[in-house]
């Protein structure tokens, strides 16, 4: 463990600092602000440190930049060069693991015992989930053929497919498809009977076939009584796929596979995608930024362009299985990331149990976690290949708030659910999010590690939707969003979530959630002294005949809650710390009023 | 002249009505003198009442024998009427030009409209300037009324009455008059009462290009300022825009000749760039083609966040000079009219908690803008859909409402009023049926149209409970401190409720407000009921209190 006193912690956007004492400690960087009331503290956990860099010395100290995969920046400035060095090259050691064991996942106790643990794991059960949509079926059953992940070791145990898929064509398919990813079911529209199945590219190169592939579409088609063809919804765009036929992939060749209507619907790849975050965290991370900058920056940096594009992709696909009642195949080149968007935030639009908070955690460990997109080497858990991280979880999150935007009654949770997943999605505090697939996490996790959907149930009080409203599933079981770009939002609460002058100072959503918590107190206490005065009533009546009886009315009357205001905190912000422009005779002396956090989980660090 | 004259086919029958997220109407269109109304004669249906006024421009389009009109309002709606028959078709639309762009303002509805509801508290007396001097005279003792303008003989765009340090005399203003732009000497804005310190505003200053002086503005604004204590002069040009002002005989204070005061330029446009901005702004919105890159760089090309970020940003500064640095402070631009209007009403927003509230904040119209000379019937001829030459049209008080709209969701719980009532005065800006925004400056407002005698006020229909319900936000708790907002670009927003009203369903969102709305209601009457509750049982439990001693 190693500690700093006199280090200045630098704003990122205007030009105050604070001051105090940095500690690193096996699993964090602390940061604790000295002698002043509000006594700051800010906890990073190693693994979300994505970057260090110290740079030159300056004559107030060592700067050291650190760059955070929740999208938090922070700037220090170290007093003695070698104390800099020192934190630096430690930091450097600890932000690459090289292997599982060295994960936070794996050292996290947070005081449970094993039963509890044990439950936590149970939780979500995606057998359950399938049986919900009515699956098994008459059309559709679990096959055996992955149990022991020969078939296809990035997919999971049980699988889904239609009941005319016998086992020679499950074997055959999944030959003809990239990493032996065969088409299978992930979500069944009951009301319809269509299937949304996913896959991975057919390895088809310029004119190969494969008889078994080309009966397993069949199988997924006839299962569907609605409609006599099937959507294949291609996620590439069209130049991406013909290239992949270059080197033996590609896609289906309508010619070879009967009644099916092919589609591509043209989303970026992970390399695309990576370097447009960059972009965009580039031109928000800008001091003094302009708005013109802000939105030729948001413009070339491509992301909300991706963003339209997998929420576009993912009305195609509600729409095919829900006004069409056809079924649809979706695949990308392995299955795994754009797939995974489309099928995830489809299934979304169609189904009001996957916009609760329960319902999904469900869909994420269906169509992410399941069906092995690669969270190890996307968030770069372990020292791997820069090549293969990409933000493809967090664009899924993005997808999902804009909705949520749009629809502020359909969703239980608020934006801090996502948020809060985000965070964890790269901590590496529990287990769920853990190496590349279902396989890999099975050896890992199960025995050693903690399970986020209990921590997140546990405390989803803080990350309910206050306006949610539970039949609004029922009048619009379908949500159709609009697509106009003008309808798409910077979300300035992920990617500035630890710039705090930046957000609003007084928060609806806070405000609507104490309410409600204040009503339901109410209401309870109004229940207590309806039936306390009942008593009394009786009392008094009884009173008239028998004078010694004695009842205490006191017990109801304990804690009333002082209605709304005792917990409003009423903000006017700082003029400084906006910086509105050049006052040259400005006193930075004055006292600031004291930080005030107004959003609920406004993601800590937990520890 | 006689409406009729312009009015060649006063009734359509079959007119098909196309409405933003409506069902089509089918129906007959009439024509009056100030309204083109549709009906379709159907119990329980929507009727169109439009008025002319409103009308911004229109398009017509002839496909065979039937024709169809698109009318572009100046809430930025457009709708489209298919009417059969072309003569008919052309005779509608050669009126709805002729009525919509009347010159005289006497004919305009507001004249005409007679209320349906009882006038109870009178909005033209709401506001009197004696009235809120009698609150500054409860706080200091520095200022007094001056009648010099009485007759409105120094400065037309100033109102009768207007409040000057109280050493400077009637004489003293008469010599500063001549020396600002448009006799715009400076008065107070606004004085901050937790030190005292104040906000004046005036015209700028007739230095010309010989550096003409002025010995009694120096000592005007000289007074107000404390002892060995700097002020500031908030110049909302640019600095070469100033300079170059010199040579048309306006400028700039000479810091020789103003040594206690500090000179800051900002740059807020002028309303040639405003109103185009607006322009583009408005076609950007409308755009139905699905490609985010040009969505993204045309709301850029319009520059419209940039003027937001820019009079927001020094609207903060100059409540920054106030409150922080405990001085005094001057705005001032060319006129005095438009952008000194914009920063000296939004310091107040934010400076002053009162101007949060719903009649606060109707006083800040009628003092900073209304009164102030805010030229309203030249800015706001036309709107979005203007095309040809302009006149001087420019949505200045457009960018003050959105603005405060910005300021609004930041603080959502320190506003009385919510985003409706904001959205109301835009509209009442560019049309209505009552006469508060008509004219340009209060003298043509009381001497010339007269408009306290012969038309209604907004504020007379809006104070009225049944209408003000629906501009209350429930969020709403008083909030005495000074409000600073981000002015980041990312912390900027579209103002959704004007620009895209009529590109969206809002039905989502209603229904979301309504829930919260619900979620307060309903709190309010579960703390009534067990305040109740708990009185019932005191009172029970004294009643009963014999029982409990032994």
């Amino acid at each position: 463990m190693i500690s700093v006193e006199q280090v200045r912690l630098l704003d990122r956007f205007s030009n105050k600092s604070t001051t105090g004492t940095l500690h690193l400690t096996a699993t964090h960087l602390i940061f604790v602000e000295s002698n002043s009331t509000s006594a700051q503290e800010i906890w990073i956990l190693h693994h979300h440190i994505a970057s260090v860099e110290k740079l030159s010395l300056t004559t107030s100290g060592c700067p050291l930049v650190i760059q955070c995969r929740n999208f938090r920046m922070v700037h220090f400035v170290v007093p003695r060069e070698r104390d800099c060095h020192d934190v630096y090259s430690s930091l450097l050691r600890l932000l690459r693991p090289e292997s599982y064991d060295e994960l936070y996942a794996f050292s996290y106790n947070p005081k449970q015992n094993d039963r509890q643990r044990e439950e936590g794991w149970q939780l979500i059960d995606l057998a359950a989930e399938f049986e919900r949509m009515g699956v098994p079926c008459d059309q559709w059953q679990l096959t055996d053929v992955n149990r022991d992940y020969k078939v296809c070791e990035t997919y999971p145990r049980d699988l889904y497919v239609p009941i005319t898929a016998s086992k020679p064509i499950i074997m055959g398919s999944s030959k003809f498809r990239s990493k032996g990813r065969f088409p299978v079911l992930t979500y069944f529209y009951q009301e319809k009977k269509a299937a949304v199945c996913r896959s991975s590219q057919p390895l088809s190169g310029f004119s190969a076939r494969c008889l078994e592939d080309e009966h397993m579409l069949q199988a997924v088609s006839k299962a569907n009584p609605n409609t006599r063809y099937i959507y294949v919804i291609d996620t590439r765009p069209k130049l991406n796929a013909l290239a992949n036929r270059a080197a033996g992939k590609g896609y289906e060749n309508e010619d070879n596979y009967s009644n099916i209507r092919f589609q591509f619907v043209g989303i970026e790849n992970i390399h695309v995608m990576r370097s447009s975050l960059q972009k965009l965290q580039e031109v928000v991370g800008t001091r003094a930024l302009s708005v013109t900058d802000y939105l030729v920056g948001l413009e070339n940096s491509g992301w909300l362009r991706h963003v339209k594009a997998i929420v576009d992709a993912a009305i195609f696909l509600t729409r095919a299985v829900t006004v069409e009642g056809a079924s649809v195949l979706v695949h990308c080149s392995d299955g795994w990331d754009r797939t995974a968007q489309v099928c995830s935030l489809g299934s979304l639009l169609m189904d009001p149990y996957y916009r609760t908070i329960k319902g999904f955690m469900v869909l994420i460990e269906k169509d992410w976690i399941s069906f092995g997109h690669k969270f190890a080497d996307r968030c770069d858990q372990l020292d791997g290949d820069p090549k293969e991280v990409s933000p493809i979880f967090t664009q899924f999150l993005e997808c999902v708030w804009q909705l949520t935007e749009q629809f502020p009654q359909a969703f239980q949770f608020s934006e801090w659910f996502l948020i809060q997943i985000h965070e964890h999605v790269h901590s590496c505090q529990f287990g769920n999010f853990l190496g590349n697939s279902q396989r890999q996490r099975e050896e890992l996790v199960k025995e050693k590690t903690h399970s986020l959907w209990a921590h997140l149930l546990s405390g989803q009080q803080n990350y309910l939707n206050p306006l949610y409203c539970p039949s609004y599933g029922y009048t619009n079981p379908v949500l159709e969003p609009s697509t106009l770009p003008c309808h798409f939002k910077f979300w300035r609460n992920m990617y500035h979530q630890f710039d705090r002058p930046m957000h609003p100072r007084q928060s609806i959503l806070k405000q609507a959630l104490t309410l409600k918590e204040n009503n339901r107190e109410l209401e309870s206490i109004a229940q207590n002294l309806q039936a306390v005065s009942a008593i009394f009533h009786v009392i008094s009546h009884v009173h008239q005949e028998d004078e010694d009886e004695l009842v205490e009315g006191e017990e109801a009357r304990e804690d009333i809650p002082v209605g709304s205001d005792g917990d409003r905190t009423v903000e006017g912000g700082s003029a400084t710390e906006n910086g509105y422009g050049e006052l040259p005779l400005s006193c930075g002396s004055k006292p600031e009023p004291a930080m005030v956090s107004l959003e609920f989980g406004v993601a800590r660090m937990t520890c | 002249m006689e409406f009729a004259e312009l009015i060649k086919t006063p009734r359509v029958d079959g007119v098909v009505l196309h409405r933003p997220f409506l069902p089509l109407v089918e129906g007959t269109l009439c024509l009056t003198g100030h309204h083109l109304i549709l009906s379709s004669r159907q119990d329980n249906t929507e009727e169109l009442w439009l008025l002319h006024a409103d009308i911004d421009f229109i398009e017509k389009r002839f496909v065979g024998s039937s024709g169809t009109i698109i009318v572009k309002c100046k809430d930025l709606r457009i709708i489209q009427l298919d009417i059969p028959g072309m003569e008919e078709c052309l005779n509608i639309a050669s009126s709805i030009e002729a009525l919509s762009t009347l010159d005289s303002v006497s004919l305009m509805y507001p004249f005409f409209y007679r209320p349906m509801f009882e006038v109870i508290e009178d909005g033209w007396n709401l506001f009197l300037p004696e009235e809120s001097f009698k609150d500054l005279e409860s706080m200091t003792d520095e200022w007094r009324l001056s009648e010099v303008n009485r007759d409105f003989s120094i400065c037309p765009s100033y109102p009768p009455l207007v409040v000057v340090p109280k050493d400077t005399d009637d004489d003293t203003l008469l010599k500063v008059a001549s020396f600002r732009h448009g006799g715009r000497f400076p008065v107070l804005s606004y004085y901050h009462k937790k030190n005292g310190m104040v906000m004046m505003r005036a015209g700028q200053p007739l230095i010309g290009p010989n550096g003409r002086r002025c010995k009694e503005d120096e000592k005007l604004i000289n007074a107000t300022l404390r002892a060995g204590k700097r002020g500031y002069i908030i110049d909302t040009r640019a600095t070469a825009v100033a300079q170059q002002a010199k040579a048309r005989g306006g400028g700039f204070e000479q810091e020789a000749n103003y040594p206690q005061w500090r000179r800051i330029h900002k740059t807020i446009e002028r309303y040639s760039v405003l109103q185009d901005s607006l322009i583009k702004l408005v076609e950007a919105c409308n755009d139905q083609s699905h490609s985010m890159d040009r969505w993204l760089s045309k709301l850029e090309a319009s520059n419209w966040l940039s003027h937001i970020k820019e009079i927001l940003t020094t609207a903060c500064l100059a409540a920054q000079c106030i409150d922080r640095e405990g001085a005094t402070v001057l705005v001032h631009g060319t006129e005095g009219t438009d952008s000194t209007l914009q920063v000296t009403s939004l310091a107040q927003i934010l400076l002053d908690p009162s101007c949060r509230t719903i009649r606060g904040f109707q006083a800040l119209v009628e003092r900073e803008w209304l009164q102030a000379g805010h030229p309203f019937q030249h800015r706001c001829a036309q709107s979005a859909y203007s095309s040809g030459k302009l006149h001087g049209e420019a949505p200045i008080f457009l960018l003050f409402l959105d603005c405060t709209w910005q300021i609004l969701r930041q603080f959502p719980c320190s506003f009385e009023f919510n985003e409706n009532f904001l959205v109301l005065l835009f509209e009442h800006a560019y049309a209505t049926q009552f006469g508060t925004f008509l004219g340009n400056s209060a003298a043509e407002r009381s001497a010339t149209l007269k408009l306290p005698q012969k038309t209604v006020s907004l504020w007379s229909w809006v104070n009225r409970p049944q209408e003000m319900e629906g501009f209350v936000n429930p969020l709403y708790e008083p909030n005495s401190l000074v409000i600073w907002p981000s002015v980041a670009p990312q912390s900027l927003q579209l103002w959704e409720g004007v620009f895209l009203r009529w590109n969206r369903s809002s039905k989502c969102l209603d229904e979301a407000y309504e829930e919260m709305v619900h979620i307060i209601e309903y709190n309010k009457e579960l703390q009534k009921k067990v305040n109740s509750l708990r009185r019932q049982l005191a009172q029970l439990e004294t009643e009963g209190s014999p029982l409990h001693t032994p």
